[in-house]
């Protein structure tokens, strides 16, 4: 009886630790690589798919087995698959939900992994938005400015000047557009549409043009919040155009961009700030004869600057095969593949090679207006700093929304940024 | 008896609150159905309609063309039906056990049951996974079919024990000075008694596998053993932007086979449920 028990515990014992050492070895002597892609667009899954095909059709050593995940439950799923020891072995992300995983260790350092071809072809304003402390966890491979999509009929009838690129507008000429605009479109009409679900991604990533910061790092390394004049200006821009000015409504302030479209379509809103990847959307919902055009974001002391945070691809630590991996983000982010990702995403890519391709500068679809910003995109700032998610969930996001409503004035906006939020930012930074 | 008399005014209310309420829980489900059939222009019209004004297919063509429904289906249909029955076999002794003989256990039960509801997924997913891993129980049905019988066990539990409690004693005991055994009489008296009870939790367990998203997210890892509410998240894309038409389509044909199996056993679980309700 007591051998059997014994017995017992000793199978249990060894169901319950597993057996893991021999896992790491393939046995057939192919290494296989869990690629787990959050392309969901049929373009851009069909370039996704059709890449990882080529590759394994060359390699067949190294086998990917393509995963589609989901950008709606990406980070609790990797917070889960990383504790179990379970990653994909290769990361589809973006640059701003890959701190806490850096800083935990869940993700490989890419330096000593990646080409030399690779490391030069992406810009190093690029590199720094998967920088975190010394290392490089993720490489930033699309990204896509915040542009003014517009309905090119009543922009053109106005008689107002269209901005280009080169001469874009003022933050201070945007406003003053907005209301002539409005004025000529008639009641119930508005000029802009601000969809300001996220608000703090956008006031902080436009703001950059304006030379705004929030984010300052001190001498001794810790981070604090300060609001300057150069931070008022986009916020206050958007506080206006809501509040005083009436040319933008209130009732989008809560919306997704998706949400402003029908608006726009029927002629309520003549211009939408929206992310460039939302021309796909636009180009396939647009009805008949509906003119649009891509403006430039408008420029303040720092020119067309602006944050963004791109899609990154990242390697797990615990792979086994990181090499194989790194192998396979090189020849998935060859140039011409990048365009292919990029445009099956409607995106713009990071490496310069890719940007230059001439399918990216064409007038159709505004890829040019997009192309022409991409070199004055920085990385989205704060995103590296720890304790950002808490201040923009629990400070930032109701602070915006409250003073774009008109509910809270600048001088209250400044107080909860700044002193609620270095209070939140210093109980990550207590040394 | 003419106090529980209704005058028509009172009525008439009744009904029309009753009528607000259906309207309430029937307008997401219709106006899914009609964005599945609205081709890509009318979604973003600025004055949507009930009825599509030029009714499509197409949605249903992409869906099925972009994503394996029928696998996935298949899939959450496994999980879901071998959680039901599991959930119900382990359920219906436990049930009758605490129900009958109070004591401690029937205490400690019941007590667990009302813990049990208030752990919330994240607290309980990570341990999960690591406790499935060592069991080699990760990326596989079984493994999910198991959480699923877990997670969907205390309120089986206490549903089966409302069921026990309202098939009178004394029809067991009647059984018993018959002289039929305590097995007999569990078998032949207590059981049929319990059916409608047993179809209503089997399809409480059912419906809420068929869609559950998180923990099959999680322990799934590859493609071919996807569930269904997995799949349908490959239509949303990043800040809330979703493939709006086709996602609709899916959906809707997701939430068939919870109507249709709610359909079918709609009688027994009614009948389950005034079980006992009426001294006759």
């Amino acid at each position: 009886m007591r051998r059997r028990i014994l017995t017992l515990t000793a199978a249990l014992a060894l169901l319950l630790t597993g057996c893991t050492a021999a896992d790491d070895a393939p046995e057939d002597g192919v290494v296989r690589l869990r690629f787990q892609s959050l392309a969901w667009q049929k373009e851009s899954v069909d370039a996704n798919r059709h890449l990882v095909k080529e590759w394994n059709a060359t390699h067949p050593d190294v086998q990917i087995d393509y995963v589609q995940g989901s950008w709606d439950s990406v980070h609790d799923q990797l917070l889960t698959s990383f504790e179990g020891g379970e990653a994909p072995d290769i990361i589809h992300d973006a640059s701003d939900d890959l701190a806490d995983f850096a800083y935990g260790g869940d993700l490989a350092d890419l330096r000593p992994l990646l080409p030399e071809r690779l490391r030069a072809d992406i810009p190093a304003r690029s590199w720094e938005t998967t920088t975190f402390g010394e290392g490089i966890y993720g490489v930033p491979f699309l990204q896509e400015p915040r542009v003014i999509i517009a309905n090119r009929k009543i922009l053109e009838s106005s008689g107002v000047r269209l901005p280009t690129p080169e001469e874009p507008w003022t933050w201070t000429e945007f406003r003053q557009i907005t209301q002539d605009l409005t004025r000529t479109m008639g009641s119930g009409r508005y000029a802009v549409a601000w969809p300001l679900k996220e608000p703090v991604s956008v006031s902080l990533n436009l703001g950059l043009s304006a030379g705004g910061q929030l984010f300052h790092r001190e001498a001794d390394g810790r981070v604090t919040v300060r609001f300057t004049e150069a931070d008022a200006v986009v916020p206050g821009t958007i506080h206006d155009q809501v509040v005083t000015d009436r040319t933008a409504p209130r009732t989008t302030l809560g919306s997704g961009g998706s949400d402003t479209l029908p608006g726009f379509f029927a002629g309520k809103y003549a211009m939408v700030p929206l992310g460039f990847a939302y021309r796909q959307q636009i180009a396939q919902q647009a009805p008949k004869g509906f003119e649009w055009t891509v403006l430039p974001a408008p420029a303040g002391d720092d020119g067309l600057t602006q944050g963004v945070s791109p899609q990154t691809l990242s390697i797990a630590e615990d792979s086994p095969y990181k090499k194989e991996a790194a192998a396979f983000l090189d020849f998935f982010l060859r140039p011409e593949n990048m365009v292919r990702l990029a445009r099956g995403d409607w995106m713009l890519p990071t490496g310069t090679t890719a940007l230059a391709d001439p399918a990216l500068h064409t007038a159709r679809d505004g890829w040019a207006t997009g192309a022409a910003v991409a070199e004055r995109l920085r990385p989205a700032p704060a995103q590296s700093v720890r304790g950002y998610p808490e201040w923009k969930d629990k400070v930032a996001t109701p602070a915006f929304q409250e003073y774009y409503s008109g509910a809270i004035d600048g001088a209250e906006l400044r107080r909860r940024l700044v002193a609620d939020g270095n209070r939140v930012l210093a109980r990550y930074q207590r040394k | 008896m003419s106090a529980l008399r209704t005058s028509r005014p009172a009525r008439f209310g009744q009904y029309v609150a009753l009528l607000a309420y259906l309207v309430f829980l029937a307008f997401p489900f219709l106006w899914l159905v009609s964005t599945a059939f609205k081709p890509a222009p009318e979604l973003a019209s600025l004055h949507p309609t009930w009825i599509p004004k030029d009714p499509t297919l197409a949605n249903f063509r992409q869906a099925f063309d972009e994503q394996p429904l029928l696998r996935a289906a298949g899939n959450s249909l496994v999980a879901a039906v071998a959680a039901a029955v599991i959930a119900v076999a382990v359920a219906t002794p436990l049930a009758y056990v605490t129900a009958r003989h109070r004591g401690r256990l029937a205490s400690a039960a019941t007590g667990w049951v009302v813990i049990s509801q208030a752990f919330p997924f994240v607290l309980v997913i990570i341990p999960l996974f690591l406790i499935l891993k060592n069991l080699h129980l990760v990326n596989s049905v079984v493994g999910l079919v198991l959480v699923y019988v877990v997670w969907s066990l205390p309120f089986a539990l206490w549903m089966l024990m409302g069921y026990v409690r309202a098939v009178p004693a004394e029809l067991e005991e009647a059984a018993a000075v018959d002289g039929a055994g305590r097995l007999r009489t569990l078998v032949s008296v207590t059981a049929p008694l319990l059916v409608p009870g047993m179809v209503a939790t089997a399809l409480f367990a059912f419906v809420t596998a068929w869609n559950e998203f998180f923990f099959a997210l999680v322990l799934l890892k590859t493609p071919e053993k996807q569930t269904l509410p997995v799949v349908l998240t490959h239509f949303l894309g990043a800040e809330g932007v979703a493939d709006l038409g086709p996602l609709a389509a899916a959906a809707f044909l997701a939430t068939l086979p919870s109507l249709v199996v709610f359909g079918f056993l709609q009688r027994r679980i009614t009948g389950g449920m005034l079980a006992g309700a009426v001294k006759s």
